[in-house]
């Protein structure tokens, strides 16, 4: 009975559960062991009481940030990938753009807003742009690397039989890169998050970012948090969406060495 | 029966380059250099003949796998002439199959699929592919029957042992009836049963479709097994020591690998790489 009870928890399916069961579990006797005002950090069971009693605001909000970071997590797909391909693809273009992206990169992407908001005002497009910049970096570096690290002997091999550069790319390149970027969406969808979360923090009426300004300005700290686990719960289904997809679409790129049992 | 295919017949009346025929590949004075500093094949000259069975050996680095790249046009020499069907090689010429000593499989293709791989490139196979892709993957699947493959056409290459990969290679570089097949030490990763089993079957496909081979190793008894003729480069920068035809008969056996006088060549080789 113990044995069981043991080898259930161990077992890998379970164990995302229990863990975060635990850490909830955890914060939430902690807070009552220490007690802990609600004001300086509520407690599991309140944060769910108010994601209940303010369902509606949470839902327009979260569906305002899901769709505000889809849309600008989509053009960071079309960018990256069509950047990525055409750096990895030519030397040249990677020499030329390199630094540039490098110092692009290295721009907190928070400074930005209050440039957007500039050129854009307040509203939904920073936001949108804001996950477009923090998130389109990860997914052109991946697809590069992809490409640029192509075996020269199986180059060699197509190119003997008189492949043009373009049948190389579909032949090869392409399907090669696929699990550097479906690795890379993985990190840039969370990245894409943090990008409209902290923009409409600042530049929006709307949201959940604009949510738990809104709230913390009113000191109802529980719905910040409501907010903080509503963001955290999307980007883990996201994630996992995205884990799922690079399962089944690069299988043999995670091949497993066990034999299967 | 090894004494029979043992005769040792003079050797210029076996060499399948006859000086009279056209040859198909000609190599005069080529040198190949990489940048500005190394200079990896000083001033060859070579003749290859339509069919004929080629082995080069040579110390490691000596530039065996640039006179591969040559050849194919992959790279062009810096001074002298490649040409290669009375034409001047002025980029790849896609006559050629190629294989490498690892297997270089795309992991994300089944056996079949990467044996197939060429027909999608080259002509007059690529423009017609959907149209006769029934056909193409019978010849394919014949020639993975060929090399002992029977029934793995639906496995993945890492799926496969490092021998049945190379013999997938092997399928991939033959699958086009290639004019020329370029093998830079094929068997080189392999086990010596495996390696001599696939002797076996690489003279098989050769009898069969009598391609141009320009067989890279450094395994001297693999070259005389399936060579019909050999060349003994120098250290770098490469340059042709010594030209030796095989004379024995063709199919050659394992047996044979044993008998005296394939042991001398195989020691006459071995003491002109030394001296070299
Ligand atoms: N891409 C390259 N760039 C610069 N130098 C190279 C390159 N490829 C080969 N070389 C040099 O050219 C020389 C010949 O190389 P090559 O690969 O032809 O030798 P090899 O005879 O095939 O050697 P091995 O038996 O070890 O495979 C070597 O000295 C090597 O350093
Ligand atoms: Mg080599």
């Amino acid at each position: 009975m113990f044995k069981t009870f043991l080898s259930a928890f161990t077992s890998p399916k379970a164990a995302p559960w229990l863990v975060t069961a635990g850490f909830f579990l955890v914060w939430e006797l902690g807070c009552l062991l220490f007690h802990v005002d609600r004001f300086i950090l509520p407690r599991p069971s309140e944060i769910a009481v108010q994601i209940v009693k303010q369902h509606e605001a949470i839902a327009l909000n979260s569906f305002q940030t899901f769709y505000t970071t889809m849309l600008g997590f989509a053009v960071a797909v079309a960018v990256g990938l069509f950047l990525g391909l055409l750096v990895g693809a030519s030397p040249k273009i990677y020499k030329g753009l390199y630094p540039l992206m490098v110092g692009l990169n290295s721009v907190p992407k928070v400074a930005i807003v209050p440039i957007l908001v500039i050129w854009f005002g307040i509203g939904t497009v920073p936001a949108i742009l804001t996950a477009f910049v923090i998130s389109f970096f990860p997914i052109m570096v991946n697809v590069a690397t992809g490409l640029a690290t192509i075996e020269p002997e199986l180059n060699d091999v197509l190119r003997a039989l008189g492949a043009s550069k373009w049948q190389i790319l579909r032949k090869i390149g392409l399907p090669r890169s696929l699990p550097y970027f479906f690795a890379s969406l993985k990190v840039a969808i969370s990245l894409a998050f943090v990008g409209s979360v902290v923009a409409e923090t600042v530049a929006s009426d709307r949201g959940i970012g604009y949510l738990m300004m809104a709230a913390s300005a009113r000191f109802d700290v529980p719905l910040v948090f409501a907010g903080l686990v509503v963001i955290a719960l999307m980007g883990v289904i996201m994630y996992e969406l995205f884990a799922y997809i690079e399962r089944r679409m690069t299988f043999w790129a995670t091949r497993s060495q066990n034999p299967t049992i | 029966m090894p004494d029979v295919m043992l005769v040792n017949k003079p050797a210029t009346t076996l060499t399948a380059n006859g000086d009279g025929m056209p040859a198909l590949v000609e190599l005069q004075a080529a040198t190949l250099k990489y940048g500005q500093g190394t200079l990896a094949l000083s001033e060859t000259d070579m003749r290859i003949g339509d069919g004929e069975f080629v082995a080069v050996v040579g110390p490691s680095g000596c530039g065996k796998s640039s006179l591969l790249k040559l050849v194919s046009g992959l790279h062009l020499p810096r001074t002298g002439n490649v040409r290669v069907q009375g034409q001047d090689v002025k980029g790849p010429i896609g006559i050629c199959g190629m294989a490498f000593q690892n297997s270089n499989l795309l992991p994300w293709r089944t056996t079949l699929e990467n044996v197939l791989l060429p027909l999608e490139i080259v002509e007059p196979y690529a423009s017609t592919f959907r149209r006769n892709k029934l056909d193409y993957e019978a010849r394919a699947k014949k020639l993975l029957k060929a090399v002992g493959l029977e029934g793995f056409d639906e496995k993945y290459p890492w799926e496969l042992s490092g021998g049945m990969q190379q013999r997938t290679s092997l399928c991939r570089a033959l699958i086009h009836n290639p004019r020329m097949l370029l093998l830079d030490e094929p068997f080189g990763a392999l086990d010596a049963f495996t390696r001599e089993d696939l002797w076996g079957v690489l003279q098989t496909l050769y009898l069969d479709q009598k391609p141009t081979v320009i067989l890279v190793t450094h395994d001297l008894r693999e070259a005389v097994y399936l060579a019909d003729t050999i060349y003994v480069f120098s250290p770098r920068p490469g340059r042709i020591v010594s030209r030796t035809d095989v004379p024995f008969e063709r199919p050659r056996s394992l047996p044979m690998t044993y008998q005296p006088d394939f042991v001398e060549m195989v020691q006459h080789l071995r003491d002109s790489i030394t001296h070299s």
